[in-house]
């Protein structure tokens, strides 16, 4: 008999906390197996944020620093600079990605800094409980949008994977979805070309998963996964903004 | 005798940083500490160290945290503003028990203020500026020559401690020139950091945090970051005494300030005044048990600070039960700064 | 042993040079000393002053409010120093550029430098800083006036070295101003 499908071994045999429908599993796995493929997992360093990807260490079976709310590409930083043949990588939310932590994100791509940083939008704050994140669709109602999102009060949701593409320092930049078996597919390729990168000494990698939290979105999973789909797709478009090994 | 250099304080610590075996400096750019981040981007790189002048006092303490949390030696440096942007990262080392050096050339404020000397930010630095109630090592240098040696020594207690260790000074003893004998690295007895991350290899998953969510483990860890703080009190106390012995007034200050009183009280015994100095040069840990010891013999202190009265409630929490306090304070900004004379005066009043 | 003194001037006049100068004597003759020189916001073109304390022993206070000797390169640092010398003490002025009508201290002992003349009578007006540090070491003995070529090595980048011979020339013309004013 033949096994064709087993738990990358990246990953530790336990049960997660994440919400049914939540697809923090998926995006867990899919950086697993990219650990596994190149083999780095006993030299891989991970950031983890805070949010609901605060407990990477429970999971992983990698060695894991804890950063601040925001702060994890600043520690990476620090991280990669001391032990520059470690493979080092963060996974962070919206808000902690693109809110709190704008400037630590965007200086560390400028600077090139060796890294990847994995991107989770679910345009929510999920473990404070489902607030408006800089990546809430216009008119999308949360705990503190009640009324919905309004572009005049509160500005248009930020499209991280484009913007970080403009900076010189960044090697690659890409957006993904994972909520049906081809969009994982195609995310399973993205997230090997970014971890390329950094295993080549390349630069900074960039990848944004776009990702459903049916708990916050008052949703059950099915419809989470469409939303995904067609009203996030339709404003955060798939695909590779920067490849500069295609340049 | 070893030659004696001639330096300024700030460049004091950054050569002390590279004696003690430190590679790796975050910082960004704030008058008047800027001598320490420019002498380092000069030499961290000769030395295959990294220098990174970062987006923020937030970023550059956050990339302490990192480097730190791999096991190597680094340091920040800052001025009260920026420390106060770094209180969030100092919290999380703390609270991760992560060495890393701090300097803190401090100015006055509250908000901008100025850029003169000052000691108001004694409080932030000993009592924890971040939340959760935390402590870290607080060194109080007063000469170009503590600059380098304290420098040395914050690198040693933070690694031994396994916490954040600040260098607390001003512009005086930053700005200032003194010679300095650029002693080597002591001798230290050091733990291994079996704790830091390193890539697990074939070994046990490391993890460097501050979450604690089960049934009483942040309980239990915050009694181990009390009893740390309890052993450093034991342990690690550092005071001078100068002309205690016969003294019917203490004069109690520390940094600058106790340059300053040191002139004065020479000027005192000279109108044959008994007055002697206890400067602290712990600031956290407090050296309590030398205020009590003192004030079994003199029943006067007069603390002097650049504030409105900080240390004094360090004093008065440490005198004997019958010992009387007094305090002479100039919250800080450019003119503030007190002379020997003044000081002097207030020597006489208090006597 | 303890000498203090405030040498204050324009930004460009060699102030903190001069004090500099006479810290690095300080310490070959194995001294104690402090340098500090107050700064302000500017950069440039402001007014430069330091205080440099000299002593055998424990230096002490690196910041004095009365000085037992105070060189004042310019009217403003007259102006705003000439009243803190101590009673008893030394303004050493440069009445090339110092007006002395409505200085009214009495208790101290005030001596009329022409420093940019003498500067200029060996030929670099840049001197006036050295003219000022031979006075000062001529009347108070602070440090050597030997010790003075060997300390202008280190208060000197290298490129100046050559400069060293002029230097000591502006430091012995200052002395025999101070000592033919004194004796």
């Amino acid at each position: 008999m033949q096994q064709v499908f087993k738990r990358p071994i990246s990953l530790k045999d336990v049960q997660t906390h994440f919400c049914p429908g939540c697809h923090h599993g998926t995006i867990h796995r899919l950086v697993a197996e990219a650990l596994d493929e190149f083999g780095v997992q006993g030299r891989t360093i991970g950031v983890a944020s805070v949010g609901c990807s605060v407990f990477l260490y429970g999971y992983f079976d990698i060695d894991v620093v804890e950063a601040p709310h925001g702060r994890a590409s600043a520690v990476a930083t620090g991280v990669k600079r001391a032990r520059p043949d470690n493979f080092v990588f963060t996974y962070q939310g919206d808000g902690d990605l693109a809110a709190i932590g704008t400037a630590e994100i965007i200086h560390a791509a400028n600077r090139g800094e060796d890294i990847t940083v994995i991107f989770v939008n679910n345009t929510t704050y999920g473990m404070t409980g489902g607030q408006m994140a800089p990546t809430t669709l216009v008119g999308q109602k949360t705990s503190t949008s009640p009324y919905g999102r309004n572009q005049h009060k509160d500005g248009a949701p930020i499209r991280m994977a484009e913007l970080l593409a403009q900076l010189e320092g960044v090697a690659f930049s890409a957006r993904v979805a994972v909520n049906n078996p081809k969009n994982i597919i195609d995310a399973k390729r993205q997230f090997k070309k970014a971890f390329r990168y950094q295993v080549e000494g390349k630069g900074f990698s960039f990848i944004e998963a776009l990702s459903a939290c049916p708990t916050n979105w008052g949703m059950n999973a099915i419809a989470a996964n469409e939303r995904v789909g067609s009203e996030m797709a339709d404003y955060f478009k798939l695909g590779v903004f920067k490849n500069t090994d295609n340049m | 005798m070893t030659k004696r250099l001639f330096v300024k304080g700030n460049e004091a610590v950054a050569m002390a940083a590279i004696e003690a075996g430190c590679r790796y400096y975050f910082g960004y750019p704030i008058t008047p500490q800027s001598d320490i981040p420019e002498y380092l981007s000069r030499e961290l790189p000769r030395l295959n160290g990294e220098f990174i002048q970062a987006e923020s006092e937030i970023a550059s303490i956050n990339m302490l945290l990192g480097a730190s949390a791999t096991g190597v030696r680094a340091m920040t440096s800052s001025s009260s503003p920026g420390i106060s942007l770094k209180q969030e990262g100092i919290s999380y080392m703390a609270g991760s028990e992560l060495p890393g050096v701090i300097v803190n050339i401090s100015r006055s404020g509250p908000g901008l203020g100025g850029i003169d000397a000052s000691q108001s930010d004694y409080f932030q630095a000993v009592k924890g500026g971040g939340h959760g109630g935390y402590h870290i090592v607080v060194l109080a240098p007063s000469s170009v020559q503590e600059m380098y040696d304290l420098t040395m020594l914050a690198f040693d207690l933070a690694d031994i401690y396994r916490m954040p260790a600040m260098v607390l000074a001003d512009s005086v003893v930053g700005q200032m020139k003194e010679p300095l004998v650029p002693n080597k690295r002591p001798a230290a007895d050091l733990p291994d950091k079996d704790w830091a991350v390193r890539g697990k290899g074939d070994g046990e998953q490391r993890v460097v945090k501050s979450l604690f969510l089960g049934d009483g483990e942040l309980e239990a860890h915050n009694w181990k970051l009390y009893r740390k703080y309890q052993e450093l009190k034991a342990r690690e106390c550092r005071w001078e005494a100068c002309q205690t012995d016969d003294a019917d007034l203490l004069v109690a200050a520390f940094g600058s300030t106790a340059r300053i009183a040191k002139t004065a009280i020479m000027m005192a015994r000279e109108e044959g005044l008994k007055v002697g100095l206890l400067r602290p040069i712990t600031l956290f840990p407090f050296p309590e048990r030398a205020f009590l010891e003192a004030t079994e013999r003199t029943k006067k202190v007069l603390v002097v600070e650049l504030n409105t009265g900080q240390m004094v409630e360090d004093v008065r929490l440490s005198v004997a039960r019958d010992a009387e306090v007094a305090f002479y304070g100039r919250p800080p900004g450019a003119g503030s700064l007190p002379t020997p004379e003044e000081l002097l005066e207030q020597i006489r009043q208090h006597y | 042993m303890r000498h203090d003194l405030f040498i204050a001037g324009f930004g460009g006049q060699g102030v903190l040079l001069a004090g500099n100068l006479l810290s690095y004597a300080a310490i070959i003759e194995g001294k104690n000393v402090s340098f500090f020189p107050s700064y302000g916001v500017e950069k440039r073109g402001g007014a430069a002053m330091c205080t440099v304390v000299i002593a055998d022993g424990d230096v002490g206070s690196p910041v004095i409010g009365n000085p037992s000797v105070t060189i004042a390169l310019n009217q403003t640092s007259l102006d705003k120093f000439g009243s803190k010398v101590k009673p008893g003490g030394i303004c050493i002025v440069n009445t090339s550029l110092v007006n002395l009508e409505a200085f009214g201290r009495r208790d101290i002992e005030i001596i009329r430098v022409p420093m940019n003349d003498i500067a200029m009578g060996l030929g670099d007006a840049r001197m006036v800083n050295m003219v000022a540090v031979g006075v000062y070491v001529a009347k108070t003995g602070a440090v050597n006036s030997a010790t003075l070529e060997e300390a202008l090595k280190s208060a000197l980048p290298e490129r100046n070295h050559s400069f060293i011979p002029a230097n000591m020339k502006a430091i012995e013309a200052g002395a025999e101003f101070a000592r033919a004013k004194t004796s």
